[in-house]
């Protein structure tokens, strides 16, 4: 019950009018940003990180939360009303979403999405709220050895259970830990990969990277696509919002199933997107009559909606716990503590009690009001689209440059940005997950620390990553996944296991 | 009047059609310019090269042990190693992949589209650097609005100088994060 009364402090400390109106603007902004082609929930939090460097971190990272969850309920708009999945997470959405706004149920099936967001949100930040200051205490207690075994956790798991062709991911992990150590490497002092060039001292820095490979490369790929849309905005009515809501305890299993895999996935590094459809497909799998969904089934919306922000908000419990994040949102979220001058860990917990109940609480509060927002905002939301891609395309590549300057001052930063958004174009066309490659560029430099520091503890002895049952126990779990594709075709030819196939969308 | 809502209902008495059109949208059927295999081994090359670049340098800066433990270059000569074991499996796996039908990586109609972004993008970028990010951003909204989506003049030019006025009070002067500025802004005194 301690986490009760801090979450009550975290509500005191956000009811200030000045902390509200960062949360309204924050979630208008945030929708505005789902809602647009070529932006999403990362790219619009990386590019309006600079705003927030004059203020003080607890107003800051509700700003920019807000922001991330108008870019989760954005999404579902453009799916429902003209097909086309603002975000990837949303493309299960479009399949029973936009027949329902072709029958002229659209208001119906925003009013589904929406409420199921809100749902998943809930259970998710739940969840946060008692787990994460359990998680964090007992992370007080770990030592280098044990931080380096939990990163070596969060990437072995990218590699192991990730979808995408194994060489690929370990291309583009290597390369994001590699370009974290340009500069200055943090225990000797010595100058590495800088190749004599005064631009490079500073390293490379994770936030000019995000919004080049999200930012700048989206637009190219934007680009290539036909951007006519045809469809109908139609607002909700508050008779449609009770008949929805009125209906809901009758889909518990699809809420409670999705909100599950939600969470699950969040944490571990599967992501919302693979929530989505996992979510979708039991949803049809546990159904009486599967053949209905893809043609205008509520339950089709309920079910990847929840899922995906479920995921989308339990990837911050990681991120807040342990200072590892769960997405690449969460990942620029922690590059924000550290812009702000926050150490991300455990002591988060101890040490800034404000920020982090602070934050927790803007997540009831901003799903609460989002939620309202939303369902009375829709046609005025829906009518951007009206606004010519020519128009938005080149405002987006001010408001990257802008974000990308400001954080080091540096005009070098804008080239770079450039240079990052090509690198995204090509991997993201040639299949080269961008996700691995943020999250090691973010934490590159904190698990060679965690590495080299035990390595000096224990006199150069990789025996120390099983020196007792916690970060033995962690070291080999990262091991096993990392050779999963291996372990689980051994399994399944002995007879253990059948639930992978359920588990593989 | 019950009758007469429900039958309402289904419409939306507020209902809103949205349409766009992509008038230089790209066609499906243009050809392609280079596959995706050819890709995949180009990156894979330069991947290679630069594992091998930032290997030696690691190697130069030291990558074994000392009494202290790990030097400077060891944890990312270890890593340099690691991503060229990857781009070489990746060149390998690419290069019978290419002999046999890869995808297209883009056509001669997405490419065009693609660089009628890129090419304002780094004009933008250069613009940046000797007038200052202002008055580029002025310039590249106008223009791109102007030429690439074939939008009124006078709408193009007034959307920019609206959009680059609000970054400028939303930066510059509200919260004070200072962009790079040109000869424009010194002779207004800023």
């Amino acid at each position: 019950m301690e986490a009760f009364g801090l979450l009550l402090h975290g509500f005191a400390v956000l009811l200030t009018w000045k902390t509200l109106v960062l949360m309204m603007f924050g979630l208008v902004l945030g929708i505005f940003v789902g809602v647009l082609p070529g932006l999403g929930g990362p790219n619009g939090v990386a590019i309006l990180l600079p705003l927030t460097f004059t203020m003080d971190p607890t107003s800051a990272i509700v700003m920019l939360s807000c922001i991330y969850w108008g870019a989760l309920f954005g999404g579902a708009i453009t799916s429902i009303l003209f097909n086309i999945p603002g975000e990837a997470w949303s493309v299960a959405t479009t399949f029973d979403g936009y027949p329902m706004a072709q029958q002229g149920r659209a208001a119906e099936a925003l009013t589904a999405a929406f409420t199921s967001s809100f749902i998943g949100s809930l259970v998710a930040v739940l969840l946060i709220t008692f787990l994460a200051p359990m998680i964090s205490s007992f992370a007080l207690k770990f030592g280098p050895p044990e931080f380096f075994a939990v990163y070596l956790l969060t990437f072995c798991s990218f590699v192991g259970l990730g979808r995408e062709a194994k060489h690929k991911t370990v291309i583009s992990m290597s390369l994001g830990l590699l370009l974290a150590g340009i500069g200055m490497d943090t225990v000797s002092g010595n100058l590495r990969m800088t190749f004599g060039s005064a631009e490079l001292l500073r390293g490379i820095n994770f936030l000019v990277a995000v919004i080049g490979l999200f930012g700048i490369s989206e637009i190219l790929l934007t680009m290539e696509e036909r951007l006519a849309l045809r469809g109908h905005a139609a607002s909700i009515s508050l008779r449609v919002v009770l008949g929805v809501w009125k209906d809901l305890p009758k889909y518990w299993a699809t809420l409670l199933r999705s909100s599950f895999i939600g969470c699950w996935l969040g944490i571990t590094p599967g992501g919302a997107i693979a929530a989505s459809f996992m979510g979708y497909n039991l949803a049809k799998r546990f159904s009486k009559d599967p053949e209905s969904f893809g043609k205008g089934r509520i339950e089709g919306v309920f079910a990847p909606e929840t899922a995906a922000h479920a995921s989308g908000t339990a990837a911050l419990l990681p991120m807040l716990a342990l200072g590892i994040p769960g997405s690449g949102t969460a990942a620029i979220l922690l590059g924000g503590l550290m812009v702000w001058g926050l150490n991300p860990g455990p002591l988060l917990f101890v040490e800034h009690k404000d920020f982090v109940w602070g934050l927790i609480a803007s997540m009831y509060l901003g799903n609460v009001v989002g939620l309202v927002l939303v369902l009375t905002t829709v046609p005025i939301f829906a009518s951007i689209l009206r606004v010519p891609f020519a128009a938005v395309a080149p405002m987006i590549v001010v408001s990257c440059a802008i974000g990308a300057y400001a954080i080091q001052n540096a005009m070098f930063d804008i080239w770079l940005m450039l240079g990052f958004g090509v690198v995204g174009y090509i991997f993201k066309k040639i299949g080269i997950p961008l996700a691995p490659f943020t999250l090691a560029l973010v934490l590159g430099n904190r698990a060679e620390d965690a590495f080299r520091l035990s390595m000096i503890g224990s006199g150069g002895d990789l025996k120390v990553f099983w020196s007792n049952g916690l970060v033995g126990s962690i070291s080999t779990l990262a091991i096993v996944l990392l050779f999963w594709p291996v372990v689980d075709g051994v399994l399944s030819r002995v007879g253990w296991t059948q639930r992978t196939k359920v588990m593989s969308p | 009047m019950m009758t007469s809502h429900l039958i309402w209902q289904p419409m939306s008495q507020t209902d809103l059609e949205i349409v766009v059109d992509d008038p230089t949208a790209p066609e499906d059927d243009s050809p392609s310019v280079v596959s995706s295999g050819t890709i995949e081994i180009v990156v894979c090359l330069l991947l290679l090269a630069l594992a091998a670049t930032l290997g030696y340098d690691n190697w130069r800066t030291g990558a074994s042990w000392d009494s202290t433990g790990p030097e400077p270059g060891y944890f990312p000569f270890y890593l340099s190693v690691i991503l060229g074991g990857g781009s070489l499996y990746g060149l390998i796996m690419a290069l019978p992949a290419r002999r046999a039908a890869s995808g297209t990586f883009v056509t001669r109609a997405q490419a065009r589209r693609v660089l009628a972004v890129f090419v304002p993008t780094l004009l933008f970028c250069l613009v940046t650097q000797f007038l200052g990010l202002y008055v580029a951003s002025f310039l590249l909204i106008s223009c791109f609005m102007r030429l690439v989506g074939k939008i009124a003049l006078w709408k193009s030019l007034l959307t920019a100088f609206l959009f680059t006025a609000i970054m400028f009070v939303t930066f510059d002067v509200a919260f004070d994060v200072i962009m790079p500025k040109g000869p424009l802004e010194a002779a207004f005194g800023r």
